[in-house]
């Protein structure tokens, strides 16, 4: 098999709670630029991957490649953050009080420190950063915005803006379109089709005719391991996807 | 004659303008108090020395020291404000810190009486010769120089905040949590400095003072110069709460309030924040108790009291979490109430002021502060 020029590698991964198999010798990778879909019955084992791959969860066994460098079952999570790993969780957590541009401003690569915050000053170039980001994700005219008086569908897109401030590589995006209105699925869709390309994109995501609009590749988990791979409609039709999802 | 600094101060002079403008703008409320501090450091003075006892207008010796009092009360608020209002840690123990630089100051004024105490011994405070004490502590030392007294009312509410921040902190202990525990701080402390072999002067702690760097401490223009020095010490603290509050610092003290893992996933060292924060305040709290012990006369123990702490915090509440402004308005605010209620129904004030706060808390969520813009908003 090649193991060459792929954004992610997981492989044997396998994480067991107290006897229970959360992932199963796992075995998947994400190509650079690709869009991939993670579908999957409630404790597939789709949460423990992204845990495993953001640090949060250490696995019993397997290995975990970020690129051919970077081993991140060695990095810790904010190290992982820094190498260019960014994870969009289920529930938008913004902070509320600050502005759209300032909870950007908060997300900018760079000082993290007190010391150094406490006299930071926003440079030309990461003011553009920010207005860039700010017209990828519609809310040029929200900029400034408390971020609390944003609909559901702005404060997901605001949030997917805060992981593209620290341009990361790869964007781990938790069911980005749960509890969202058609038109601003319609408008996810077009964000993320957008990104895919310059990012590599893991969806994981539980509404069918979404993953069906955007994904090239669709990878099915059951029981913490990858049950079928491929396009939608073979997917689909796969006779062990559908006895998984409809018990048949 | 070197000319083109003229024209590089008159730069400087208007940015500094410019600057000032610009806070007055965006926080106006702070401007309108700052206004007041000057016109109280300014005012004061004239009124106790220029105008004569005999006219309406004079204000008492009594006086002075009440407003200097509100106006350190007003300087605890705002430390505590800080870090409630704008980064959300409560600490129930402030109490501990404001004591901490009482204490620092106190045991300054206590060697400054030197032979004048009522044993005469030239080293000794009085209590430790009553205690039958042979020679000064080790703790004692240093603190008949004033620049280390100075030292010491930072340091010493700093150290501590230090040490049980990085504690607490480190162990991820936070809300109702940490306030429980610095309850707990304060009370041992409280028991702590009761006891006579602690070598502060036990319940009784420091009274007596004579001078503080060779001005009489019972005359009237010592204590006008103490109350401008508060003044423009709590002015001093309020600017750089609001630079600290203004700058991107301030906005990741925010998200830590609203949403502190999500703070630490963006790569935010949470709890180095905090720490800093923390001890910051603390010091802000001891430079206030450094200059309320000179103008009280008196430090004791029940500094400590945990309701002292409580307090604070209601002032805070009272005045308008998280504006910086407001808890100074509700320190002032609280505590004439106070003054005012302990003398004419002394028995009624603890219902008062838990009255107060249960009223702020359901109708004035945002303090008495808050009313203002929403008043004007309607308009």
């Amino acid at each position: 098999m090649s193991v060459r020029n792929k954004r992610l590698y997981l492989e044997d991964l396998t994480v067991s709670f107290d006897g229970f198999k959360a992932l199963n010798n796992l075995t998947l990778y994400v190509e650079p630029g690709e869009l991939l879909c993670i579908i999957g019955p409630n404790g597939a084992g789709k949460t423990t991957m992204m845990d495993v791959i953001t640090g949060k969860t250490r696995p019993n066994s397997g290995t975990a490649w970020f690129g051919d460098e970077i081993d991140l079952l060695k990095l810790s999570e904010a190290e992982i953050v820094a190498a260019g790993i960014g994870r969009k969780f289920q529930k938008p957590t913004v902070f509320e009080q600050l502005t759209v541009f300032e909870n950007l401003e908060l997300a900018l690569a760079g000082t993290r420190s007190f010391l150094k915050t406490l006299r930071a000053r926003i440079t030309a170039s990461q003011q553009r950063r920010i207005e860039e980001v700010l017209n990828i994700i519609g809310l040029s005219g929200q900029s400034g915005a408390t971020a609390r008086i944003l609909s559901h569908g702005q404060k997901q897109w605001l949030e997917i803006g805060m992981l593209l401030m620290q341009n990361p590589e790869l964007l781990l995006v938790d069911e980005p379109v749960a509890g969202m209105t058609p038109h601003e699925i319609e408008r996810t869709t077009e964000l993320l089709l957008s990104l895919a390309g310059e990012h590599s994109i893991v969806v994981v995501e539980h509404d069918m005719s979404f993953v069906r609009s955007i994904a090239r590749r669709v990878t099915v988990l059951h029981e913490g391991q990858v049950i079928a791979e491929g396009d939608m409609d073979k997917v689909q039709k796969d006779p062990r996807v559908i006895e998984v999802y409809l018990g048949v | 004659m070197d000319y083109s600094r003229k024209p590089a101060a008159r730069a400087r002079i208007s940015k500094l303008l410019e600057f000032w403008n610009g806070i007055a703008s965006r926080d106006r409320g702070g401007a309108r108090l700052l206004a007041v501090l000057a016109a109280v450091a300014i005012a004061s003075p004239i009124l106790n020395q220029v105008v004569p006892p005999s006219s309406g207008l004079h204000l008492s010796a009594f006086g002075i020291t009440l407003i200097g009092k509100y106006l350190c009360f007003g300087m605890l608020a705002l430390a505590i404000d800080l870090i409630w209002g704008y980064c959300g840690i409560l600490s129930l123990g402030h109490a501990a810190f404001f004591s901490l630089g009482g204490y620092a100051m106190g045991m300054y004024l206590m060697r400054q009486i030197g032979p004048r105490g009522v044993y005469g011994n030239p080293v000794l405070p009085d209590f430790m010769v009553f205690l039958n004490w042979k020679s000064l502590p080790w703790f004692w030392y240093g603190f008949n120089h004033f620049p280390f007294a100075l030292v010491m009312i930072g340091l010493a509410p700093g150290l501590l905040a230090l040490v049980f921040g990085w504690l607490a902190f480190r162990s991820r202990v936070t809300g109702v949590y940490f306030s429980i525990i610095t309850q707990a701080l304060t009370y041992a402390l409280m028991l702590g400095f009761f006891r006579n072999d602690m070598g502060f002067g036990g319940n009784n702690g420091f009274t007596d003072f004579k001078d503080i760097l060779g001005f009489d401490l019972h005359s009237d223009g010592t204590h006008v110069v103490l109350l401008v020095v508060t003044a423009v010490a709590l002015a001093a603290s309020y600017l750089a709460c609001r630079l600290i509050v203004e700058s991107r610092a301030g906005r990741v003290m925010c998200a830590i309030r609203d949403a502190e893992s999500r703070t630490r996933f963006l790569g935010y060292p949470v709890e180095s924040y905090k720490l800093w924060l923390f001890v910051f305040s603390a010091v802000v709290a001891g430079i206030a108790g450094a200059l309320y012990v000179p103008q009280i006369g008196i430090i004791n123990p029940s500094e400590f009291a945990p309701i002292n702490s409580i307090e604070a915090v209601i002032w805070v509440a009272v005045g308008g979490r998280g504006t910086l402004y407001g808890a100074i308005v509700g320190a002032v605010v609280v505590n004439y109430a106070k003054t005012y209620l302990t003398g004419a129904f002394p028995e009624v004030w603890l219902y008062a002021l838990g009255a107060l706060f249960v009223l702020v808390t359901l109708f004035l969520p945002s303090g008495i502060t808050g009313l203002q813009p929403a008043w004007r908003k309607n308009k």
